[in-house]
């Protein structure tokens, strides 16, 4: 069976986007869980990604294609993780902020984070603070997730905090951040509640703001 | 197609003219602390040797014109700016390009250089279009058009092309003439979007064919996220050539770029006898 699962961290590793899912359902025939396949499966591929590209062993087209593996047998598992009730263990909505278009990292992290067993609303890029604020009004999360690439567009995630503060949500929702540019002593000074600097940091921070 | 336009830019004591007929004007990228560490790091610490070396060094390496950017977070923005562009003034003799998101620092910037600089940017938002060329024309430069809006990014040569008609003919309203409109078609990341390139080709085509106007491009984007830049760099700077553009933003002193426009203006027919390209030959060998 082990082996079942080193497979499919393999496809995900190599952005193998047809044998993911594939290998997804050839698991879930053998019986295996849907919770199993996710966490030692899908996930060790796509933390191994983020290991190498970290280095410099992997690319970005190479980081897509994994994302884009890890996606589609994701898509094939969520109904089973839901069956089986794999419980959600919270709600982040997440995006990258106004000016900026980067949306590969956020989407990795959105991705560790389901992986983790968090629904996610993904906001996509380019997204205004009252954006933010009206997610939060609509999916009532317990987290909001802010991206930025850019070091002109890093200030925007200060905004968006600012304007939630304005709407009265602040105290609803952790926030956490993330990008290249950004580091811990920045979360701090625009008032996020934490930093993350890849996707399986993202998903702890995530987990220890719910207390998982 | 269109008759070719020259855009002028000068510095103090000098004049560099861009046109189609003429080698590839180099605009040296370097003077830039986004995404380099340890001059972000110098210019924090108040310590702008580096930017003295930069200037110098791109200089000789075949930099016509030099671009200054002062995107520091968290820095006075347009003190900074000026304080760079009077550090390069001191140094060089180029004229500059004038690399900024802020209008303000743009006000400052302009107002203290002496000659006819090149803006970098303005792009098709409404909001960009209405701070920026005002201030063009009002201090007498050129500036460079992003062909993107209020959309974004468009996807498509053809929509390309329409934002870069938008902001000339904006430009054209308040008495900017299409000659100090150079345009930037946008080099994407290949790694992010295989036909990045591809797109970026035929916006210039276009874009030339159309309007004979001037091209740049920040023309080392393309590689980004892949390994071995300098080899997609310098071929892609070649065709690039090819399809119009005639003042890339670049690094001079990477010697594959350098030489793959050399060469691309050798075989364009712009460099008479090849005497640049001897020229650099001979400088490369004399150590
Ligand atoms: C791909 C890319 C693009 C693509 C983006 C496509 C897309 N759909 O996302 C495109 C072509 C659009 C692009 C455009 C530009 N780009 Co770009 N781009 C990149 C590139 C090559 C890779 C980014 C990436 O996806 N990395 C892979 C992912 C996995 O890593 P990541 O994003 O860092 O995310 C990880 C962590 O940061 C963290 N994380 C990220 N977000 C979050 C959020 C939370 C909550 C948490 C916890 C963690 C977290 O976890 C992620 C997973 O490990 C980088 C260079 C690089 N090698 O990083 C430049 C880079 C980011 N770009 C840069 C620039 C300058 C630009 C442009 C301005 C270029 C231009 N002149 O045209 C434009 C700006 C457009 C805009 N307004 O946003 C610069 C930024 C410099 C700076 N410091 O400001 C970089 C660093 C390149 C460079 N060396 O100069 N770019």
């Amino acid at each position: 069976m082990s082996r079942l699962y080193e497979r499919l961290s393999t496809a995900v590793l190599e952005g193998d986007a047809e044998k993911s899912p594939k290998l997804v359902q050839r698991a879930l025939d053998n019986g295996l869980g849907p919770k199993e396949i996710l966490d030692n499966g899908l996930v060790p591929g796509m933390n191994e990604v983020g290991v190498r590209f970290k280095r410099g062993d992997m690319f970005v087209p190479e980081v897509l294609m994994s994302a884009d593996a890890m996606k589609e047998g994701l898509e094939l598992l969520r109904p089973y993780l839901a069956a089986a009730g794999a419980k959600l263990i919270g709600k982040i909505v997440m995006g990258t902020v106004k000016g900026d278009l980067h949306d590969i990292g956020k989407n990795l992290v959105g991705m560790m984070c389901e992986g983790a067993g968090f629904e996610v609303i993904n906001l996509g890029f380019n997204v205004e603070p009252e954006k933010f604020v009206e997610a939060i009004k609509e999916h009532q999360p317990d987290i909001v997730g802010m991206s930025a690439l850019l070091t002109t567009t890093m200030r925007s995630m200060g905004y968006a905090i600012k304007a939630i503060e304005e709407a009265g949500l602040r105290d609803q929702v952790k926030i956490m951040i993330g990008g290249a540019p950004v580091d811990a002593p920045f979360a701090d000074r625009i008032g996020a509640d934490g930093y993350g600097s890849n996707g399986p940091a993202g998903a702890d921070l995530a987990k220890q703001f719910v207390g998982a | 197609m269109t008759a070719n336009l020259t855009t002028i830019l000068s510095s103090k004591t000098k004049q560099v003219e861009i046109y189609r007929s003429r080698p590839t004007v180099m605009i040296g990228e370097r003077i830039n602390p986004t995404g380099r560490k340890k001059v972000l790091a110098a210019l924090q610490a108040g310590d702008f040797d580096i930017v003295r070396q930069d200037a110098i060094s791109q200089v000789a390496a075949g930099a016509v014109v030099l671009d200054v950017n002062a995107g520091v977070p968290g820095a006075d923005e347009p003190a900074l700016l000026k304080k760079l562009m009077q550090m390069v003034m001191e140094v060089t003799d180029v004229p500059l390009c004038i690399d900024t998101a802020d209008p303000e620092a743009l006000a400052a910037a302009l107002s203290v250089y002496e000659g006819k600089p090149l803006v970098n940017s303005v792009n098709g938002e409404e909001r960009a279009l209405s701070a920026v060329l005002p201030l063009v024309k009002e201090y007498g430069a050129a500036v460079i058009a992003l062909c993107m809006d209020d959309d974004g990014i468009p996807e498509t040569p053809e929509k390309r092309l329409a934002v870069a008609g938008k902001i000339i003919e904006r430009a054209g309203k308040l008495g900017i003439p299409p000659e100090d409109v150079v345009v930037d078609p946008l080099a994407l990341t290949m790694g992010a979007e295989s036909n990045a390139g591809r797109i970026a080709l035929e916006t210039t085509a276009l874009v030339v064919k159309e309007f004979g106007v001037n091209v740049t491009m920040g023309a080392s984007n393309i590689s980004f996220g892949l390994p071995d830049r300098k080899y997609i760099n310098s071929t892609f700077i070649a065709m690039a050539i090819h399809a119009g553009l005639t003042c890339p933003i670049t690094n001079p002193m990477v010697s594959e770029v350098m030489l793959a426009v050399l060469a691309a203006d050798l075989a364009m027919g712009r460099d008479e006898y090849a005497m640049n390209w001897i020229k650099a030959y001979r400088a490369r060998n004399k150590k």
